[in-house]
């Protein structure tokens, strides 16, 4: 059996153990909000968080990363980040996000910058045990998830249920090998926390199913809807910054003092800023605030779902609804807007 | 930070490559001639694109003007229009610099246009990767029937390849047919945009495919008066430009609404972009 029961005390242990041996990355207070960053010991990691200000994506794709050094003499290497680590305490809905980009990352051409990072973390999610104001994973299917991570940890009454669901998750979990396993009963709580989340975490009452988005967004094309909102758009780009699923990116060249060496970077980039689709001599294919608004929709609700199996690449944790300064980034509302139309 | 070097997997890292030739074209376009260090071809095919690193400074995407037809080295138009394209002037024979690619789909030379007339449509730079059709044909003639090259720039002294050109125009069975913008003292051929070229053009709708390539207020009115000719979607090809950044359909700076220039173009069939809002 490698579904334990654990109190407090016992987690509490178990993870300042593990801070000791491996990399530990987990969710913190910041100020009066919540990060994930390295975790020096138990004490200070935040199982109850409502929602981290920016996704784990910041640990596969960072916001800046070396993909290669160059100089003069020998061209191009490769830099690739090669560390094992485990990431502590992901909701659901980042998880899903998690897999949808290893998917994006990984299909036709191999990102083996990303992928090498993922494939170095360990995985531990936590079912949400506090719901934050803008989270409308429940409408989205990605209040719980059942697979594709190492450990879930959920909390019921006092206790925690610790799920080991993969090898690297189980070895984890060594140190946990006194705690009694958890029995039936438990497991049967734990579906029901799944469905009490499921009705949690709709701050928001989306009244169309993700599946009814590429149509709706095919169909809303011409929808004065764009140009109303985007009319207030700062094209800051703070959406698709803490957007779980967006990865756009740029790549420079940062040269050394000798002039001839240096690193290529990758950083992030965003479909919402004025300059993204512009070429040389200055011509922007997308140069209105109301297209590029419009494209963050359809690529979220109907382009990359076709390339990686349908799913809608909203996860529904409501962090654009908080960032947007001007109040026009909810899906939610976007969508219901656009399904008033039908 | 801890890192280990896979050099070999990493579809972002450039293979060398050194200039054999630099040479102005016009005020804004220089000629390379490169070849990969490796000793490898590059193995594009018409129409496709690499990208080209300047050490330190960056990477552009640059369209082929060579074609494969062309063993031994390839060759690129460059318009010095950023921090790259302005780094990549610089270079001179013996210099280095890196490639990725190439990328992106082709001019459908052994598919679609094999044993058709053809008529290519090019305003000012879109010469350059439509050069390496044009080439790729004239090497493999006898696999096509009529050719016609129509030529529009905004002034004679931004034409491309005129030497070349002229090459063209004196073969069998090819047409060729030029118009500027706005003509100089000396400019005695047509004055008016491409669509001039067009008019008494003859064409056999059911056996000929026509490759658009140029500015982007081109395309519209190009594609009209290929229509009026009786053309249709399915055999007009058109290349589209877009910042490819990455080339392997990762970064998003390519996209034309779902489509990623980068891997489904930048060579679309006309029929396949014809309703996509972003495209044309």
């Amino acid at each position: 059996m490698s579904i334990k029961r654990v109190d407090l005390a016992t987690l509490t242990t178990w993870i300042d153990g593990l801070t000791k041996k491996e990399r530990v990355i987990g969710v913190q207070a910041k100020g009066d909000r919540f990060a994930f960053g390295p975790l020096a010991r138990a004490a200070d990691l935040r199982l109850d968080y409502d929602v981290t200000i920016l996704p784990p994506k910041t640990f596969f794709q960072p916001p800046k990363e070396t993909l290669m050094s160059f100089n003069k003499t020998s061209g191009y290497q490769s830099v690739v980040e090669d560390k094992p680590f485990v990431l502590f305490g992901v909701h659901p809905y980042d998880m899903a996000a998690i897999l949808q980009m290893d998917e994006i990352f990984s299909q036709g051409t191999y990102d083996v910058h990303y992928m090498t990072r993922r494939k170095n973390a360990t995985i531990v999610v936590v079912d949400v045990y506090r719901v934050s104001p803008n989270v409308f994973a429940g409408s989205m299917g990605t209040s719980h998830i059942e697979d594709g991570y190492d450990i879930l940890i959920t909390k019921i009454g006092d206790d925690y249920l610790v799920d080991g669901k993969t090898m690297s998750g189980k070895s984890l979990m060594l140190g946990l090998v006194a705690a009694p396993d958890a029995s039936e009963s438990w497991i049967e709580q734990r579906k029901m926390v799944w469905e009490y989340n499921k009705q949690r975490l709709r701050k928001h009452d989306l009244k169309v199913p993700p599946s009814k988005w590429p149509k709706l967004l095919e169909e809303g094309y011409d929808n004065p809807i764009w140009e109303e909102r985007a009319n207030l758009c700062y094209s800051c780009g703070s959406c698709v910054l803490v957007c779980p699923t967006c990865y756009c990116f740029d790549v420079r060249d940062e040269t050394n003092w000798d002039l001839s060496s240096g690193e290529r970077i990758r950083v992030w980039d965003g479909c919402m800023l004025t300059d993204f689709a512009t070429v040389a001599g200055n011509h922007n294919f997308r140069k209105d605030k109301s297209a590029r608004f419009r494209h963050r929709y359809l690529r979220k609700g109907k382009y990359v779902p076709t390339k990686i199996g349908g799913q809608i690449a909203c996860v529904g944790c409501g962090r654009c609804v908080t960032a947007c300064t001007a109040n026009i980034a909810n899906p939610v509302e976007v969508m219901n807007r656009l399904a008033e139309g039908e | 930070m801890e890192t280990t070097i896979k050099s070999q997997d990493d579809i972002y890292r450039p293979h060398l490559a050194t200039v054999l030739k630099s040479e102005p074209m016009t005020a804004m376009e220089r000629f390379f001639e490169l070849k990969l260090d490796s000793g490898r071809e590059l193995g594009n095919k018409p129409g496709q694109f690499v990208e080209v690193s300047v050490l330190g400074i960056g990477e552009a995407p640059i369209s082929v003007s060579s074609s494969p037809t062309q063993k031994g080295s390839f060759q690129l138009v460059v318009r010095n229009a950023g921090n790259v394209t302005r780094a990549i002037h610089n270079l001179k024979p013996g210099d280095k610099l890196g490639i990725r690619g190439p990328f992106g789909t082709n001019f459908p030379v052994e598919g679609t246009m094999k044993g058709k007339d053809i008529i290519f449509v090019c305003g000012g730079l879109g010469l350059a990767p439509v050069r390496s059709a044009i080439n790729y044909v004239m090497d493999n003639r006898k696999n096509y029937g009529n050719v016609t090259i129509l030529y529009g720039c905004r002034n004679p002294v931004e034409r491309l390849f005129i030497n070349e050109v002229k090459n063209w125009a004196s073969k069998d069975r090819v047409t060729y047919t030029e118009t500027v913008d706005r003509g100089d003292e000396n400019w005695k051929g047509n004055v008016g945009v491409i669509t001039t070229l067009m008019t008494d053009m003859s064409v056999d709708p059911g056996k000929t495919v026509a490759i658009v390539c140029g500015p982007p207020v081109m395309y519209k009115f190009a594609i009209m008066s290929l229509y009026k000719t009786g053309m249709t979607a399915d055999n007009i090809y058109v290349s589209l430009e877009r910042h490819m950044k990455c080339g392997v359909g990762k970064c998003g700076h390519c996209q034309i609404n779902g489509l990623y220039a980068c891997q489904e173009g930048p060579v679309f069939k006309y029929a396949d972009v014809a309703e996509v809002k972003e495209a044309i």
